[in-house]
């Protein structure tokens, strides 16, 4: 049976990778992840978790430290956020091309300069083309769970890919909350042992990372696609059989008060929890509009995408990254391109907001609403729409 | 140590783990090194290579040339990724998941990878003290990519990117001492060596692998296409480098050095020099720079071998 119990959300991903009987955990300070690993160091240094905690020289090396791990079979987990992400980067593709299972919690920061350690999606939006499965949560509750379903994902045989599970820093990295922690005897029943099919083990002698000259990069690429994309009725499976376990049910993309609404509105992370209350509030004021919310944002979920925004007329985007030079945000600009083939579709109206941790709250919500709606009505030369800014 | 070469290839261990069918240069001292590394080491090892020469000669999908279960990720994070297998191997061995008793980590790098980017992942994993055994294969340049200078490129000669010309005299610095650096890590085993010494090379690399915690060979391998000489000369480049203090063969024993072959008179640098197009360039100035430099640290390691 699981457990109500008060905790910050950091803190509750240690426990649950405690319970996933994690093996490797190889980790490089940096706000707002250190409290993860802190704890994982402390549970480690305890006794509570019989795993190797490598205190890596840098996040580069953390994310090689996990490859090595993950190459032998090692259940691994790591944890960075912003410039570590960065730093990490080209690790990252190394991570999915190389078909290694491993996890990793990211707490969503801002990249420098300025200097800022507070949250936004920058650090997400780089890593977009890593190959990873990622995924986007709202409360401590949705990050725990989806920890745990992140290693029965990677760790599935016919998905072997590295899994991110993206928490706004410090919005939810630092937040105490209630929340309902596994049981061991619910871990085990739900998270199978890690069983990688082809690890290094000097009985069974087999070569990884051969360089691929032209004549066979092409296909090493297609067939990594094929398997991310493939990787998706898994990820459903495994939600499936999360929700059979616990009773908590997640999907790609999930709507809140959405039946019928010509006008959406479209957003990820934390930041979706803020505007629930904010439709609501629309709602009493007879403005006609619901909410769309991102979980899935690799491999991405388009059927849904487009399921969702099938009826409506006006689509309202956040992103909380710029794309510079471009077309504003990066998730904006997936969905336009989402819907561009079909035949009846929404006017889009995209707002960049909430960089490097400025908050957006319940009354910005309904004034980004609003605004987008007069948009919608009477169009703008701009590509996207700047939200908080003081000019 | 030379008259051993007569018998002692017959007691060289027969098996191959490092292929023939690589497409190394020919006269390759690199690929001459490792082949005697894999011997030395057996089959109880899981390789972890840095992009460079070695890689590139030995993995084109879908062959390879290895033996022995070998991994390659990237150029900077050789030692990152054997500090994650030996913590998962053990990891797993704790907790009875997987039997991988008595596997030694063995990364292999070249001089680049070493000396320069990968030098912040190396302090990192000698500082932690995973149980590993890296091994620099230190051509003296970035071979792979076209000859360019490294920290480890020695001084005077030129690359591509150190080239001599008109006010210039090709490298500008003097080659980084890596076994010092690793050593100033209080590790419990350094050592240089050089394929041209076969059976001191590879009773290092035994004796490295069999001690625990991070251990270190740094093994000069003489590359004709780099270096612009004879590629049938590569043994005895490799011997001149030894007797001429160019590259003295030591250990370094919990902080302890050895010299392992005295050389009363070095024979004088030019004798090493001149074989090598990458040194042509040099004036006599030059020449006694080097013999300057060369017979100093010489003394210097010989005291502290004392």
């Amino acid at each position: 049976m699981s457990t109500k119990t008060g905790i910050e959300v950091s803190i509750a991903i240690g426990e649950v990778v405690k319970l996933t009987d994690a093996d490797v955990i190889a980790a490089y300070p940096i706000t707002p992840q250190t409290h993860i690993v802190e704890h994982l160091a402390e549970l480690v240094s305890n006794g509570e978790l019989n795993a190797q905690f490598i205190p890596v020289e840098s996040e580069h090396s953390a994310m090689s430290a996990c490859l090595g791990s993950a190459a032998v079979g090692a259940r691994t987990f790591t944890a960075t956020a912003g410039q570590g992400l960065e730093l990490m980067h080209e690790v990252l593709y190394v991570a999915s091309a190389m078909r290694l299972p491993i996890v990793m919690a990211v707490a969503n920061r801002a990249l420098s300069a300025p200097l800022s350690v507070w949250g936004d999606h920058s650090d997400v939006m780089a890593t977009r083309d890593t190959g990873w499965i990622q995924i986007f949560t709202e409360n401590g509750q949705e990050v725990i769970d989806n920890t745990l379903c992140a290693f029965r994902m990677a760790e599935d045989k016919r998905v072997l890919l590295p899994v991110m599970v993206h928490l706004d820093g410090f919005h939810l990295s630092h937040m105490i909350e209630p929340m309902l922690l596994p049981s061991q005897e619910e871990v085990d029943r739900f998270l199978p042992p890690n069983q990688y099919p082809l690890p290094l083990d000097p009985s069974k002698p087999l070569a990884m990372g051969d360089f691929g000259p032209p004549i066979v990069y092409t296909e090493a690429k297609w067939a990594q696609e094929y398997n991310l994309l493939n990787s998706r009725s898994t990820i459903l499976e495994v939600w499936k059989e999360f929700s059979k376990v616990f009773g908590r049910n997640y999907s790609p993309v999930e709507c809140y008060r959405c039946e019928g609404c010509k006008v959406l509105l479209f957003t990820m992370g934390s930041f979706s929890e803020t505007a629930m209350s904010a439709i609501d509030n629309l709602r009493n004021q007879g403005i006609d509009v619901g909410l769309v919310r991102l979980r899935l944002w690799r491999p991405f979920p388009f059927a849904e995408v487009r399921n969702a925004f099938k009826d409506a007329e006006v689509l309202i985007t956040l992103d909380r990254a710029l794309s510079a030079g471009g077309p504003g945000g990066p998730v904006s600009s997936e969905i336009k391109s989402a819907l561009y083939p079909l035949e009846k579709r929404p006017k889009v109206v995209s707002f960049v907001g909430g960089l490097g941790g400025r908050d957006i709250n319940v009354s910005g919500f309904e004034e980004m609403v609003k605004r987008g709606i007069e948009i919608s009505k009477t169009g703008s030369s701009k590509e996207y729409e700047a939200f908080g800014v003081r000019e | 140590m030379e008259t051993q070469t007569v018998y002692i290839p017959k007691l060289m261990p027969k098996e191959e783990f490092f292929m023939p069918g690589h497409r190394a240069c020919i006269g390759c001292g690199e690929a001459l090194a490792l082949r005697l590394v894999c011997k030395a080491l057996g089959s109880n090892v899981i390789v972890v290579n840095a992009t460079g020469c070695m890689e590139i000669v030995s993995s084109q999908m879908p062959y390879t040339s290895w033996a022995v279960p070998w991994i390659h990720t990237l150029f900077e994070n050789t030692a990152a990724v054997a500090s994650g297998i030996e913590a998962g191997i053990k990891s797993l061995n704790s907790k009875s998941k997987k039997s991988l008793e008595g596997v030694k980590v063995v990364a292999v790098a070249g001089d680049g990878a070493t000396a320069d980017i990968g030098i912040q992942a190396l302090s990192g994993a000698l500082e932690r003290g995973h149980d590993f055994l890296y091994i620099c294969l230190d051509n003296e340049a970035y071979m792979n990519t076209g000859i360019q200078r490294s920290s480890a490129t020695p001084f005077g000669a030129h690359t591509t990117t150190s080239p001599a010309g008109k006010v210039s005299m090709g490298q500008f610095t003097w080659k980084k001492n890596l076994p010092a650096i690793v050593a100033a890590h209080n590790v419990p085993y350094v050592a240089t060596a050089c394929p041209s010494y076969f059976k001191d090379m590879m009773t290092k690399l035994q004796k490295a692998a069999s001690i625990k915690g991070p251990t270190y060979v740094h093994i000069l391998s003489v590359c004709p296409t780099g270096w612009r000489c004879a590629t049938d000369i590569t043994v005895k480049i490799g011997r001149l480098a030894v007797q001429t203090g160019m590259f003295p063969i030591y250990e370094i024993e919990n902080g302890k050095y050895k010299l392992n072959m005295d050389i009363p008179q070095l024979r004088p640098v030019n004798e090493y020099l001149k074989l090598q197009g990458r040194f042509r360039h040099l004036s006599d100035d030059m020449i006694k720079k080097i013999q300057e430099r060369v017979t100093e640290d010489y003394a210097r390691l010989k005291e502290r071998a004392a």
